[in-house]
C-alpha cells in the first residue's frame, strides 16, 4: 500500500528556534495515524506545515513532503489552495470558534462547495442537509440556518467537520478535534471519525490525550520539543513504551491509578523527597502560622520508609467532622432548574468529587458552596454554622476557611498585580513586614521558585498559574477548597504535577475538596466519594471505588462507556458485567 | 511614531510654560507697516493684519489652547467618573437613571451642546472649556461604567470576594486602580479632542476673544485672508493638528503597551 502522505525530515523554524525537527511518518488511505504531545511539542506547527499554513514566520524545510503526487513545499499557492478543502480537510483546534459567528452555519459549509465544485446553489443546499446529516447533526434544516451561538458544543464541532468532509477529502487532518468536548459527546466525534476512516479516508489525529489518539489511531508518534521521540503502532507503544517521556505522559494519565498513588515521577521541588512531615508540620512553639492550624495530625512516620510509592498511598485520618453539609439545595436560572435538590456531607480531609457533563449543574453548585450565588431551597452550613443563609457581613469571618481554585486560573488574578501581590493579598495580614516571607513559603510550597514573585501570572505557564492560584487558596490555611475543574485545560503531564501537589496539601494540611470534572479518570483519582450529576440531579453518590465498580444508574454506565481509554489489552477500567 | 509625539508634546510643553524661550518678543505688539508679510528669515510664520508676529502668537498662545484641552478633559473626566462610578456600582434604578441621563445628553451633537452651555452663560475662556468638558462627559461616562462593570463582574473579583474581602476593600484594591488604567489612556486620547474643540469655539468667537493668542481666535482672524495670506491660517492650523496628533499617538501608544503586557 503506497503511501498518500508521506513526510521525511520535516523541519519547522520560527526565527532561530526550531520548533519541529526531523519529523518523518507516512499515512495510508484508510489509515489513522495519531500524534501525541504536550502543547509546545510542535504537533499543530506539524499538522500546519502539512497544508501549508505555517505561517509567514515559519521557515519550513524538509527532504520530502508529498501528498500524493503533490510536493507541497513546491506547490503553487493556488494548487495549495485546491488541496485544501478539496482533498486534505482540517479540524482545527479551535473548533469552537472556527466558525464565523455572524454566518448561518449551513453558509459556512457550503462555502467549499461553491469554491472548489460547480453546482447549482440548489445541489449545495441539499448537498449541505446531507453533510450535516451525515455527521450526525439532528435537524439539519433548522440547524443550517442557524448561527455558531446558538448550536451546542458538540454540533459546532460536527459542523466543523461537516465542511471538511464537503468535498470528501481522501485525507483528514484533526487538531485537538475533541479537546473542549465533554465526554459522551467526544465519544460521538470520534465515532464519526473512525466510520470517515473506514470509508476510505485517512487520518491524522492530533491531540495531547493519549486515550484519545488509542482509541482511534493504529499507529502513534510521541512528540516531544519537536522531535518524535517514539512510534509505533499504537498498541506496543502504550502498552511498552520505550521512550521516558512516553512512559510519563502514559503514568500521568489518572485514569487507572487509585486515590492517593502519585502521578508525576517525583514529589514536587518544595517537599524534600522521602521527607514524611514537611518541616512546618512539626510541632513548634512558636505562634502558628496559618499553615500549621489543620495539621492536628501529623503524617506517620514511617512516610521516610523506602519505599514511597506505598507510603503514600496512607492516607493520614483526620477527625471525621463534617466540613460542609448541603441539604436539599435547589436553584433555577427562568424556568430552568440548574440545580435540583442536592444534599451532601464533606467530611474533614476528604475529597468529594462532582461529575457531570456541561450544563448538569455542577458549577452551580459550587457557587452555592462558595456562597457566590443563594439557593432557592435547601442550605449549606459551613462548619455547622449557617452559610448559605446568612448575610455576606455575617459570612465574612468564615471566607477565610474556605478557598477556590478556577479552571481558568488566569483571569481570577488581578491583572494589575504580581504574583507576590496576588499571594500576599490573600494572607489577612497582607501588607505587613511578615508577608514577604510567608509568600516565598507558599510559593515554595506549591512549588514555585520565589522568584516568580516579581513576574505577572500572565507570564507563567498553564501549570505554574494553577499553581499560584493554589498557593492562594491555601494562604489563609482554609478548611475547605473547592476546585471547579481546576486540571481541564492543563496537560496531563502537568495534570499530573497539580492533582499530586492537590494530593500532598491535602495530607499536610487536612484540606477537604469538592472536586468538580468532567474528567472521569481524574475524579476517580482524587476522590473518597464521588456525586454523579445530570440534568441538576444526583443520579448517583456513593464512594468512588463502589460507583466505578459497579454503576447502579443506567446515566452513570453510559457516561463511563463513553470515556475513551488507553488501548484494548491495557483495559485498566473494566466494566463491570451489566446485571450482576 | 512615539518617540516623534514626544518630541513634539515636549516642545509644546516647553512653548506652553516658558513661551518667551522660544519666542522672545510680544505677541500682541503691532507694527502696522508690517502687516500681511508672508514667512521670511525675520518672520518664520508671517504677520497678520496688524503686524504681529504669528511664530510668536503660535507659541505664546500654545498655554491658553494646552491648558483649555487639559482643563476641559479633566471636567468631562471627573464628571464622567462621578456618573460612571454611580452607575456601575449602584443600586439597579441608579443605574437606570444615570444611564438614560447620558443617553439624553448623548442626543445633543457635543459641539452643540457646549453652545447651548455658552450661549446660557456667556462666551469666554472659561465658559467654553467649561461646555467642552460637559460635552465630552457622556462619552467618557459610558466607557467608565462599562470597565467598572466589566472589572466588577470579573473572575478577580469573585477570588476577592472568596478571600473575604469587604466591598470597600474590593473596590479600593481591585477596580479603583483598574478602571483608572484605562482611564489615563482615555484621557491622553481625549486632550487632542479637547483642543480642537475648543479652538473651534474659538473659532466661532465663542472662546478666546480676538487680540488674544489663541490657536482658534487666530484661525478665526485670519479666515478673512485666507485667499490672500494663507500663512495666517496655517500656522495656527498646522499647531492645533500637531498637538491633536501628539497626544493621541501618545495614548495609543500607552493602550498598546497596556495591551501587550
Amino acid at each position: 500500500m503506497s503511501a498518500l502522505l508521506s513526510v521525511r525530515g520535516l523541519r519547522v523554524r520560527f526565527g532561530e528556534t526550531e520548533v519541529v525537527s526531523d519529523v518523518s511518518f507516512d499515512v495510508a488511505a484508510g489509515e489513522c495515524v495519531g500524534i501525541v504531545g504536550e502543547s509546545g511539542s510542535g504537533k499543530s506547527v506539524t499538522a500546519r506545515a502539512l497544508l501549508g499554513l505555517a505561517g509567514r514566520q515559519a521557515r519550513v524545510t524538509a527532504d520530502e513532503l508529498r501528498f500524493d503526487e503533490t510536493q507541497i513545499l513546491d506547490a503553487s499557492a493556488a494548487r495549495l489552495r485546491s488541496l485544501r478543502g478539496r482533498d486534505i480537510g482540517y479540524v482545527s483546534q479551535g473548533a469552537l470558534v472556527a466558525l464565523d459567528p455572524l454566518r448561518p452555519v449551513g453558509r459556512e459549509i457550503s462555502d467549499s462547495l461553491r469554491l472548489h465544485a460547480s453546482s447549482t446553489p440548489a445541489q449545495r443546499r441539499a448537498r449541505v442537509l446531507e453533510l450535516l446529516a451525515d455527521v450526525g447533526v439532528p435537524d439539519p434544516e433548522l440547524r443550517a440556518g442557524q448561527r455558531p451561538d446558538e448550536l451546542s458544543g458538540g454540533l459546532r464541532q460536527r459542523a466543523v467537520i461537516a465542511s471538511a468532509i464537503a468535498l470528501g477529502p481522501r485525507l483528514i487532518i484533526a487538531d485537538e478535534p475533541t479537546t473542549a468536548l465533554d465526554s459522551t459527546v467526544q465519544a460521538g466525534i470520534l465515532d464519526l471519525l473512525e466510520r470517515l476512516r473506514s470509508d476510505g479516508a485517512a487520518l491524522v489525529l492530533i491531540s495531547h490525550d493519549l486515550a484519545v489518539v488509542s482509541r482511534l489511531a493504529s499507529r502513534v508518534l510521541v512528540m516531544h520539543e519537536g522531535r518524535i521521540v517514539e512510534s509505533g503502532p499504537s498498541a506496543s507503544v502504550l502498552a511498552e513504551p520505550q521512550h521516558p517521556y512516553t512512559r510519563r505522559l502514559i503514568a500521568a494519565v489518572p485514569t487507572d491509578r487509585p486515590r492517593g498513588t502519585r502521578l508525576g515521577p517525583a514529589p514536587t521541588p518544595a517537599v524534600p523527597a522521602g521527607a514524611g512531615a514537611p518541616p512546618h508540620a512539626a510541632p513548634a512553639p512558636a505562634p502558628a502560622t496559618p499553615l500549621h492550624r489543620n495539621s492536628g495530625v501529623t503524617p506517620p512516620a514511617d512516610l521516610d520508609s523506602a519505599d514511597p510509592g506505598r507510603a503514600e498511598a496512607l492516607t493520614p485520618e483526620f477527625p471525621r467532622t463534617p466540613v460542609v453539609v448541603a441539604a436539599g439545595l435547589r436553584r433555577s436560572f427562568g424556568a430552568r432548574l440548574a440545580v435540583d435538590d442536592v444534599s451532601f456531607t464533606l467530611e474533614r480531609g476528604r475529597t468529594l468529587g462532582i461529575v457531570g457533563e456541561s450544563g448538569s449543574g455542577k458549577t452551580t453548585v459550587a457557587r452555592l458552596v462558595l456562597a457566590l450565588d443563594r439557593p432557592d431551597s435547601g442550605d449549606v452550613r459551613l462548619l455547622g454554622e449557617p452559610w448559605s443563609t446568612a448575610t455576606e457581613r455575617e459570612r465574612r469571618p468564615l471566607r477565610p476557611r474556605v478557598g477556590a481554585i478556577y479552571q481558568d486560573a488566569l483571569s481570577s488574578f488581578d491583572p494589575r498585580m504580581t504574583v507576590g501581590q496576588i499571594v500576599a493579598d490573600a494572607l489577612t495580614h497582607g501588607r505587613s513586614q511578615r508577608a514577604g516571607a510567608e509568600v516565598a513559603e507558599l510559593l515554595r510550597r506549591v512549588g514555585l521558585d520565589e522568584r516568580v514573585m516579581n513576574r505577572r501570572p500572565a507570564k507563567l505557564s498553564g501549570g505554574q498559574q494553577q499553581r499560584v492560584a493554589i498557593a492562594r487558596a491555601i494562604a489563609p490555611a482554609p478548611d475547605l477548597i473547592v476546585c471547579d475543574e481546576p486540571v481541564s485545560s492543563l496537560d496531563v503531564s502537568v495534570q499530573a504535577q497539580v492533582l499530586d501537589l492537590l494530593d500532598e496539601l491535602q495530607r499536610d494540611l487536612g484540606l477537604s475538596y469538592l472536586f468538580i470534572t468532567h474528567d472521569l479518570g481524574v475524579v476517580r483519582h482524587v476522590s473518597d466519594d464521588v456525586l454523579v450529576m445530570r440534568a441538576g440531579r444526583v443520579v448517583e453518590r456513593g464512594a468512588t471505588e463502589r460507583v466505578f465498580g459497579a454503576p447502579q444508574h443506567e446515566y452513570t454506565r453510559a457516561l463511563f462507556a463513553s470515556a475513551p481509554r488507553i488501548g484494548g489489552d491495557l483495559d485498566l477500567w473494566p466494566l463491570p458485567s451489566v446485571g450482576s | 511614531m512615539e518617540t516623534a509625539a514626544l518630541v513634539v508634546i515636549a516642545f509644546l510643553a516647553l512653548a506652553a510654560l516658558a513661551p518667551s524661550v522660544l519666542a522672545p518678543g510680544d505677541p500682541l505688539a503691532i507694527a502696522p507697516l508690517d502687516s500681511f508679510q508672508p514667512p521670511s528669515l525675520a518672520h518664520v510664520f508671517g504677520t497678520d493684519e496688524s503686524g504681529r508676529d504669528i511664530y510668536t502668537r503660535v507659541i505664546h498662545g500654545t498655554g491658553a489652547s494646552l491648558l483649555i484641552g487639559i482643563a476641559a478633559t479633566a471636567i468631562g473626566l471627573g464628571l464622567a467618573l462621578v456618573f460612571g462610578l454611580l452607575a456601575g456600582f449602584g443600586p439597579r434604578w441608579l443605574d437606570f437613571g444615570t444611564t438614560r441621563f447620558l443617553e439624553v445628553l448623548f442626543a445633543f451633537p457635543g459641539l452643540l451642546f457646549a453652545l447651548l452651555f455658552i450661549v446660557v452663560y456667556g462666551p469666554g475662556v472659561v465658559t467654553s472649556t467649561i461646555a467642552v468638558g460637559l460635552s465630552t462627559a457622556p462619552g467618557y461616562a459610558r466607557i467608565i461604567r462599562s470597565r467598572v462593570i466589566q472589572v466588577r463582574t470579573s473572575p478577580y473579583l469573585e477570588a476577592a470576594l472568596v478571600l473575604g474581602r469587604g466591598r470597600p476593600s474590593r473596590i479600593a484594591r481591585h477596580v479603583l486602580p483598574n478602571v483608572a488604567g484605562s482611564l489615563f489612556v482615555l484621557a491622553t486620547l481625549g486632550i487632542g479632542q479637547s483642543i480642537v474643540w475648543a479652538s473651534s469655539l474659538s473659532y466661532l468667537g465663542l472662546g478666546a476673544v480676538p487680540p488674544a493668542a489663541e490657536w482658534g481666535a487666530m484661525l478665526s482672524a485670519g479666515r478673512t485672508y485666507i485667499a490672500s495670506f494663507w500663512w495666517m491660517t496655517f500656522f495656527p492650523g498646522l499647531f492645533i493638528v500637531l498637538s491633536a496628533a501628539a497626544t493621541t499617538l501618545l495614548g495609543r501608544g500607552i493602550q498598546q503597551r497596556g495591551r501587550e503586557s
